[in-house]
């Protein structure tokens, strides 16, 4: 590939963040300075193209350090990776968390999404622009979903440094550097041993060779890994084990949930380019405008979150299954988990075999909770059973559904929950490489997850030989920046991989043509963590729970008009009305919105609908993720309507003409009728309704095929607009 | 003048179309079929050297069991697929599609379209006058071709014949995401700072005219680009040895444009740009 590069050249910060992910370049053709071999020999090509995937941790590295990426700090990463640079600037304007314009180092996110919009948004920005006023080196972003409803109206404080743990910002969870040529041998081996591989986390680094730290991950290999098991890392797998941070002694005393990276790690610290801010992220919930200006001006001061069990109100009720860990168990300790009946699944997964395992989760009736319902079990046999190889296990953390906040929950409260299940999976389908895709406002869940893979890596629960069994399985942690439709299994494989998060078209689908076009199986978070429980209580008992076609415990995010808005975990089977009662619905009950943006509304008199999979269907409504946002006759629907609209028209990623131009047209006909009704709107709403049928029938994806849910169901079961 | 490779043999599988059994080649797409059935589906993002994006989807049918419509032009026929290509569903999707595009985009260079909004009933105009647009000025910054986004539909065309379904230059990507996606090089530059060879395979390929010659644009702003009164010679270029074939556009005895047939099992339509560009020499009368 004759790549063309312009003349812009990165700062030595960014080359600096760049190099801290990959590793110095060894030549001039991957941005050097030119040495007299360079010119009697060309080097990179494929063995650079397959590291494709790691444009996003890239532009993560970049974001991170600087605030923005610049000309040359993208051109410099595309020559590092061999990107045409006219793709990777399609990428990096792609997502919502990235700019290519010059910002300040500090992003304020306000959610103005359904729950926080209720709950006050358009005050708080106004207030906080206010008090913040013009120069303040902060830019507020008004945005979708943070995913915190239930402490609504929610802000999160991002803001660009150095990272005070160490130069890989953009890299959390530790890259096993193998791309898709490389297949997928156990823990990268034979990616280590690439001679063509340019140097990479966890090999040998001259000390000092790039600014900012030493060898980027040799410390953190060799201190995060027991002795013995730091030494194979080190030699034989780049980035297994040696990314790994968080172990060291008093994960409770760093700063916490402040940054991806934690972990002490010796460094230079002579560059005067350096920035005296480190990077900080702060997560404000519930937002006052001056906690969070507050936040904004000193994010690494910011008060602590509330614990994650405090988004669970049943926490500590000894008949939970999925959530019996937050709030009682450490989520640091994986001694703790242990002791909670951790890690009881992996080894009953282990007596029954691969196929055994697969027959459990088939016989347990499982369907996937992300939304589609599809059964898991026969998900993991249509992957195990294709004979190209690798399989890849993906787990879909990107949870940005307005209104859930599940996921988040779990990572945060009961991060190794998550871990064993991906394990498990992996094991069932013969995939011994799991992405686990986080969406990139979750600091702290990332946080957790980082701490629990690594912790698990060092005590052989990941790795080559977990347990002794002879299974050789990793994970890496894949951050979003800022894309719903990345939640779209598809899109999010393209996401990985380096490309825009733009859906594919099926067929063929992901058990057969998925990750870097290999057989992969695509999971959710809560659906993972649901087959713990089938292992240690047998298909049969889990079976039992619930109805019977939608078995288990299911998993509700509660929030808007209620007393204890929150996580909750019912039987499948549980009335809408009984979950609110529990929820301490408020009067005056206006609506409920099922699903989530692309779910739909019901009535307060349909409260008696069963929270099933078939009920709902049934009720001629969907539970789709477990969303249940309750409003008050306070909330005025249209506007409601219009955030909706403009939500999907935000995220929707323009590939196909349906979705593109409709969401934009949905939403104009909103504006246009946002104050009236009857006949004056009757124009309207059957415009709406063509076009919202088209949508349906002809969007490429899900995004654009449910878009036009919400209002239709507003508009046929509560009558708006009428 | 061309020869077509005959390929190696396909099996016939058999499917229903409209309710006709069909036999088609193994591999064959639905449209490939309503093709040779006789049945005219219309199709904008569809190429003929290039594999289809599907992202217009005006090309939709219905496929019995399928929740969704199916895009005819990358959809492979399977044996006992039950295909129906006129429905009322499908051709409200077509119809809605196509306004959302007259909406939004000027086609009025596009081929055909006139007759699919009169044929599906289709009314852009009933989004109102504030229907967003693109709204865009042409971007003429180089004196080859020119840039008319106002008139893009974002079929993805011009970025695979540029990347690597065949120019492997890989000057041009979609940026930016949703209604605000636009094509564009790196870092949204004029054409000259970009990875541009010119080679006008995107030319080739577009289906709205929102890449054309800056002979062509020239032409239609001054009023005298006239297709009726053009000729086109196909013929073989003269400046290297591979042979490409190249169809000269004359209009008034000057040639106004240079394409290449997209059936030639060489180049399939690509050409350098030499081939496409270098044309004024023939013309230099003084």
């Amino acid at each position: 590939m004759d790549l063309h590069f312009g003349d812009s050249k990165p700062t030595d910060e960014e080359r600096a963040a760049v190099d801290a992910l990959l590793g110095p370049p060894e030549s001039s053709w991957e941005g050097a300075d030119r040495s007299d071999a360079d010119l009697r020999w060309a080097r990179g090509g494929r063995a650079a193209r397959d590291r494709r995937d790691l444009l996003l941790p890239g532009l993560h590295a970049l974001n991170d350090r600087v605030g923005w990426i610049s000309e040359g700090a993208l051109d410099y990463l595309c020559r590092r990776l061999t990107v045409p640079p006219a793709e990777a600037y399609g990428v990096a304007t792609f997502y919502a968390m990235f700019s290519v314009r010059p910002r300040p180092a500090t992003v304020l996110h306000v959610c103005t999404d359904l729950a926080c919009t209720a709950a006050g948004a358009a005050g708080l920005c106004a207030g906080v622009e206010a008090r913040l006023g013009p120069g303040s080196g902060v830019q507020v972003e008004r945005g979708p979903c943070l995913g915190l409803c239930e402490r609504a109206p929610a802000a999160l404080v991002i803001r660009a440094g150095e990272d005070p743990a160490g130069p890989a910002p953009g890299n959390p969870g530790g890259k096993v550097p193998t791309g898709p040529a490389h297949g997928d041998q156990a823990g990268g081996n034979a990616a280590g041993k690439d001679p063509a591989r340019p140097a990479f986390a966890g090999e040998a680094v001259p000390a000092g060779g790039v600014p900012g730290g030493s060898a980027p991950g040799a410390g953190s290999g060799a201190g995060d890994t027991a002795p013995g098991a730091g030494s194979r890392a080190r030699d034989t797998t780049p980035g297994v084990g040696s990314r790994a941070r968080d172990t060291t002694p008093g994960v409770g005393s760093r700063a916490r949930d402040t940054t991806p990276g934690v972990g002490s790690r010796a460094r230079d610290t002579t560059p005067g380019w350096r920035r005296d801010i480190p990077r900080a992220t702060a997560v404000v919930a519930p937002a006052t405008p001056d906690a969070t200006v507050a936040a904004a001006t000193a994010p690494e001061n910011a008060p602590a979150e509330p614990p994650p069990a405090a988004a669970v109100p049943q926490a500590g009720d000894p008949a939970l299954t999925l959530l019996r860990r937050v709030g009682t168990t450490d989520p640091a300790s994986l001694d703790d988990y242990r002791a909670n009946g951790g890690y009881a699944a992996l080894r009953r997964a282990f007596a029954l075999g691969p196929a055994g395992v697969i027959r459990e989760v088939t016989d347990s009736g499982l369907l996937g909770r992300g939304g589609a319902a599809f059964p898991t079990g026969r998900k993991w046999q249509a992957t195990a059973s294709q004979p190209d190889h690798p399989h890849y296990l993906v787990c879909n953390a990107d949870e940005s559904e307005p209104g859930t906040f599940k996921d988040r929950v779990l990572m945060e409260g009961d991060p190794y929950a998550l871990v064993e299940a991906m394990t498990i999976a992996a094991y069932a389908t013969g995939a011994h490489r799991g992405y686990l895709y986080l969406r990139g406002e979750y600091p702290r869940a990332l946080h957790r997850m980082e701490h629990a893979i690594g912790r698990a890596r060092a005590r052989g629960l990941l790795g080559d030989d977990i347990l002794g069994q002879g299974h050789s399985f990793d994970i890496e942690i894949r951050r979003g920046a800022g894309a719903y439709i990345c939640g779209e299994e598809t899109a999010l494989f393209n996401s990985i991989e380096g490309h825009r998060g733009e859906p594919r078209s099926k067929p063929p689908f992901p058990v057969e043509k998925g990750l870097f076009g290999k057989p992969t199986v695509e999971n959710n978070v809560e659906t993972l963590v649901n087959v713990l429980p089938v292992l240690t209580m047998g298909a049969p008992a889990y079976a039992a729970i619930g109805t019977e076609r939608s078995t288990g415990p299911k998993l509700f995010c509660v929030s808007g008009s209620v007393a204890r808005p929150g996580v909750y975990e019912l039987p499948f089977g549980a009335t809408l009305g009984e979950l609110l009662t529990l929820a301490g619905v408020r009067d005056n009950l206006r609506a409920v919105l099922l699903g989530g943006a692309a779910g739909g509304f019901v009535r307060p008199d349909e409260l008696d609908i069963p929270l099933t999979f078939e009920g709902t269907r049934e009720a001629g409504t969907t539970l789709g993720s477990g969303v249940v946002m309750a409003f008050d006759d306070t909330v005025p629907l249209p506007r409601l309507l219009l955030r909706i609209a403009e939500f999907f028209r935000d995220e929707s990623c323009g590939q196909c003409v349906p979705c593109r131009v409709g969401t934009v047209r949905q939403e104009e006909a909103l504006h246009r009728i946002v104050e009236r009704t009857g006949a004056d709107a009757a124009g309207d709403v059957a415009l709406l309704r063509e076009v919202g049928r088209a949508m349906r029938d002809a969007s490429i994806c899900g995004l654009g095929q449910t878009a036009w849910n919400a209002v239709e169901s507003a508009i046929d079961r509560l009558g708006a607009y009428e | 003048m061309t020869v077509t490779p005959l390929g190696i043999p396909r099996r016939l599988l058999e499917f229903t179309l409209d309710g006709e059994p069909v036999r088609a080649p193994e591999g064959s797409t639905i449209l490939d079929a309503c093709r040779a059935a006789g049945k005219d589906i219309p199709t904008l993002c569809e190429g003929d050297t290039l594999t289809p994006k599907n992202a217009c989807r005006v090309c939709v049918v219905e496929v019995e069991g399928s929740r969704t419509l199916v895009p005819a032009c990358s959809r492979r026929a399977e044996p006992g697929m039950r295909v129906r290509t006129g429905t009322e569903r499908a051709r409200h999707s077509r119809k809605v599609v196509l306004e959302l595009l007259a909406s939004s985009v000027d086609l009025s260079t596009t081929p055909r379209v006139a007759a699919w909004l009169k044929e599906y009933e289709a009314k852009p105009d009933r989004f109102g006058p504030d229907a967003a647009r693109l709204n865009e000025e042409p971007k003429v910054d180089n004196d080859l071709y020119v840039r008319d986004y106002d008139k893009c539909i974002l079929c993805y065309k011009c970025v695979d014949a540029c990347g690597d379904q065949w120019q492997n230059t890989f000057a041009i990507s979609v940026a930016g995401r949703g209604f605000d996606a636009r094509i564009a090089v790196e870092h949204d530059a004029p054409l000259t700072d970009s990875a541009c060879v010119y080679c006008g395979n995107c030319i080739e390929v577009c289906p709205t005219g929102a890449l054309s010659f800056k002979s062509e644009f020239d032409m239609r702003a001054a009023g005298t680009w006239d297709e009726a009164r053009q000729t086109e010679t196909t013929t073989v270029c003269a400046y290297c040895g591979v042979g490409c074939n190249l169809t000269l556009h004359v209009q008034d005895n000057e040639i106004v444009k240079v394409t290449s047939p997209h059936d030639n099992p060489v180049t399939h339509g690509n050409l350098c740009i030499k081939g496409r560009f270098g044309y004024q020499h023939v013309q230099n009368r003084d």
